[in-house]
Order: C-alpha cells, then sequence, then structure tokens
C-alpha cells in the first residue's frame, strides 16, 4: 500500500479559546494524593519586540515523579502513579502568562542506554504560529543538566533558554521567546 | 534517530510567511534543533484527561434550539500514514457560526452571535478511527490581515494521535472555495496536492436525507517509518 500523506498543520488562529482552553482545571495537573516535589510552573510568551503574546496556548506533557510516561509506549518496569495524567494546558493571558502546578518530574530513559535529566515536554500554539513549536524544560542548578544527551544538542551559549528558574519557594519560572536576541530553543522532532 | 519521518519540503507550512502578517514577529527565526526520538516523544497525552459529553460530537444539540444555517455532517477517518487507523483518539473542533462570527471577546466582527449555537466539539475516534460530528456550515469572516481579507469557511480540528510527535492542530475546508486562493494561511502550504488535503470531499454517503449534508475529512496523522511489524522502542 502507498504511504498516505499527513494533513498539513494551520494555525490555531486568535479564536480557540471557548474549545480548547475553556477547560482551565487543565492547568493543575495534580491531585492531593500525586506523588513528588511540587511545583508551580510560571510560562510567559514573548514576540520578537518582547511583547507578551496573549492569545497562546501552552501544553505540557510530562512523566510521574519516579520518571513514567503514562502511556503504553513507556515499558519501564513501573506503574504511572495513579493520581497524575501528565498533560497540561492552558491559554496566556494579557501578560503573556499562564501558570500550571504540577510536580517535578523524575528522569526518564533517552533509548540508547542513558538517562535524560528532568525535562517538561511543551507545545506552544499562537496565531501566527502556522505549525506548534516545541521546546523543553529544565530546571536551573539540576546537577543531572551536564550529562542529559539532549542539552548537548544544543550550543552551549543557547543552552539557558532551556532552563527554568526558581521565582521562590516552589515556583519556577520559564520565559518563552518566538524571537529575538532570546530566542528559546525550539526542536525538529 | 527520527523513528516518525519528517514531512517533505512544502507539505507542511513554514513557520514565517510574510503574507499572513502574524508570523513575522512571532515565528522563530532560528532553525530548529533536531532532536532523536526520546520516550519523550514516543508517549504523549492519550484522551482520558477530559470525559467527551453526549452531545459533545453534535453542535446543533447544545442549546435549547436549533441554531441557525445550514447543517452538515461532517465525518472521516483518522489514520496514519500507512493507512492504519488510529483509534480512541481525541477529536476537537472549533468553528464561527453561520454567519461568520465566532463566540469570542475578540471577534468584533457585526455579524449576529447565534444564541443556539457555541461551535465548540469534541468527540474519539472508534475502534476503526471513525469519527463524526454533526454542526453547521460555518461562514465566511473578514479579517484585517490585509485590505479586504476573508478566510474561506472552515472547520478548526485539534488532534493528539498516540504520541507527543502525532500532535495536529489544523483547518478543514471546503470544496470550491471561491476564497482559497486569496487565504494566506491556506496558502502557505505551497505544495498543491499538500493544501488538497485539508479540503473536505462533498460525500452522499455521509448525506442524512431531509436533514443534513455530509462531507467527508479524512485526517492522516504523522507515522512511523514504514516497518509494520518493528517492535516497540
Amino acid at each position: 500500500m502507498s504511504r498516505l500523506h499527513c494533513i498539513p498543520s494551520q494555525t490555531v488562529g486568535p479564536f480557540y479559546h471557548f474549545s480548547l482552553t475553556s477547560n482551565t482545571t487543565l492547568g493543575c495537573m495534580t491531585k492531593p494524593e500525586t506523588s513528588g516535589e511540587r511545583i508551580r510552573l510560571r510560562f510567559r510568551l514573548f514576540d520578537g519586540d518582547g511583547v507578551p503574546v496573549p492569545d497562546g496556548i501552552i501544553e505540557l506533557w510530562q512523566a510521574d515523579a519516579a520518571g513514567k510516561y503514562r502511556h503504553p509506549a513507556d515499558t519501564q518496569q513501573m506503574e504511572p502513579d495513579p493520581a497524575f495524567c501528565g498533560f497540561g494546558r492552558l491559554g496566556t493571558d494579557a501578560e503573556g502568562a499562564c501558570t500550571f502546578e504540577t510536580v517535578r518530574p523524575g528522569r526518564t530513559p533517552h533509548g540508547h542506554g542513558g538517562c535524560q535529566a528532568s525535562h517538561i515536554n511543551v507545545t506552544v500554539l499562537a496565531r501566527g504560529l502556522l505549525a506548534q513549536v516545541v521546546t523543553r524544560v529544565y530546571f536551573e542548578g539540576d546537577p543531572a543538566l551536564s550529562e542529559d544527551p539532549v542539552l548537548q544538542l544544543v550550543p552551549e551559549e543557547r543552552r539557558a533558554t532551556l532552563l527554568a528558574r526558581p521565582l521562590s519557594q516552589g515556583e519556577w519560572g520559564f520565559d518563552i521567546h518566538l524571537q529575538g536576541e532570546e530566542e528559546t530553543v525550539f526542536f525538529e522532532i | 534517530m527520527k523513528i516518525y519521518p519528517l514531512a517533505k519540503p512544502g507539505e507542511q507550512p513554514p513557520l514565517l510567511y510574510p503574507p499572513y502578517a502574524s508570523t513575522v514577529r512571532r515565528a522563530p527565526s532560528m532553525p530548529p534543533i533536531p532532536l532523536p526520538h526520546t520516550l519523550s516523544e514516543l508517549t504523549g497525552p492519550l484522551y482520558g484527561y477530559n470525559p467527551v459529553g453526549e452531545t459533545d460530537n453534535d453542535l446543533t444539540r447544545q442549546h435549547a434550539a436549533d441554531p441557525l444555517g445550514e447543517r452538515i455532517v461532517v465525518s472521516g477517518r483518522v489514520l496514519d500514514e500507512d493507512g492504519r487507523p488510529i483509534p480512541h483518539t481525541l477529536v476537537e473542533v472549533w468553528q464561527a457560526n453561520a454567519a461568520g462570527r465566532y463566540l469570542h471577546v475578540v471577534d468584533q466582527h457585526p455579524a449576529p452571535l447565534d444564541p443556539n449555537f457555541s461551535g465548540a466539539g469534541r468527540t474519539t475516534t472508534d475502534a476503526e478511527g471513525n469519527y463524526r460530528f454533526v454542526t453547521i456550515k460555518p461562514g465566511a469572516y473578514p479579517w484585517r490581515n490585509h485590505p479586504n481579507a476573508w478566510r474561506p469557511a472552515h472547520i478548526h480540528f485539534s488532534l493528539f494521535g498516540p504520541c507527543f510527535i502525532t500532535r495536529l492542530v489544523t483547518q478543514m475546508y471546503f470544496p470550491n472555495d471561491p476564497l482559497m486562493p486569496f487565504d494566506p494561511i491556506s496558502q502557505s502550504i505551497r505544495d498543491e496536492r499538500a493544501r488538497q488535503r485539508m479540503v473536505s470531499k462533498f460525500d452522499l454517503d455521509l448525506t442524512m436525507p431531509e436533514w443534513a449534508l455530509g462531507y467527508r475529512f479524512d485526517i492522516v496523522l504523522r507515522g512511523r517509518e514504514s516497518t509494520p511489524f518493528e517492535e516497540q522502542p
């Protein structure tokens, strides 16, 4: 059978709020019984002029605190945390910001015997983005950063764009610059 | 290693496409860094995070009375590039009403809102990858991208598929829409055949006699390298 071709991507546009982001409980990824270190992760999304993007969507996908993804392709010999699904989605506000409540993920396998540093996978959608862009949140000060195989692919001077920084106890900040001098590293997946 | 091969040039939009003005200050300027597919990309959110309600796939039954406009069925299959169905995956849609107006505070187009139409729907595919919505045909509407700019009638689609890589947000268009050649968003797909994949097909078999016209829209998501018997990574 000849291979089919995937449907092209198109922008999410400016008018999705009543559909994709109407359920704001998707910003709270934890339940009282969820295991692990609770964090609040505040995103800010900026365009190339440094202007906040007030009509963006941030989606998160992450492993649980033990490093297990709730997905059949994760064949590690452990059960995922039953109180954690790993998915979050919020729209940005007038300041380009949104805040998720989640747990710091555990380290996950790389696939070649190695181990990745704790990270959260991020999808960004917005008016003006004809397709989603994806990046990763790592955590500043994590001793595992130096051995993360994905970070090693990123030019050293740009790696800092992938680090969340502590704002206060339990709260981390991660700024996404779509363009400009501080442009965030995005990945081709 | 790319377990899911990349699209060919022209089959996906460039991020920077100046005729669509909003891309100019929002498209990243640095090339994205190629990422080998790890467990982080080969897993992804499955549908269970948000249960689907009974009228979620019938946008004409979400209010007290019938919405205005031309009632339609939009149905199809969600497949991977090898033609294998993608079962039990979430499909979310949103659209303008028959007058071309969104239920959205930012949409100030002077066309009427319809108190009987919200324009948001969701469903999951069945075991064979089939999905089906009942809705009304959305109207075209003006926007301010350039002088006298109009969007062709379209329905937004959002799908997750089996993993983080297969995420797709797109727009479904209607056959023979005279606005499409003037629309920079759809024209950002430079490959004509790829662009036509976003256009639904009128399908008499999907119509409901004396009730609704039918449009077929099959959705192909990124698939793995064609090795059907390969073990999971």
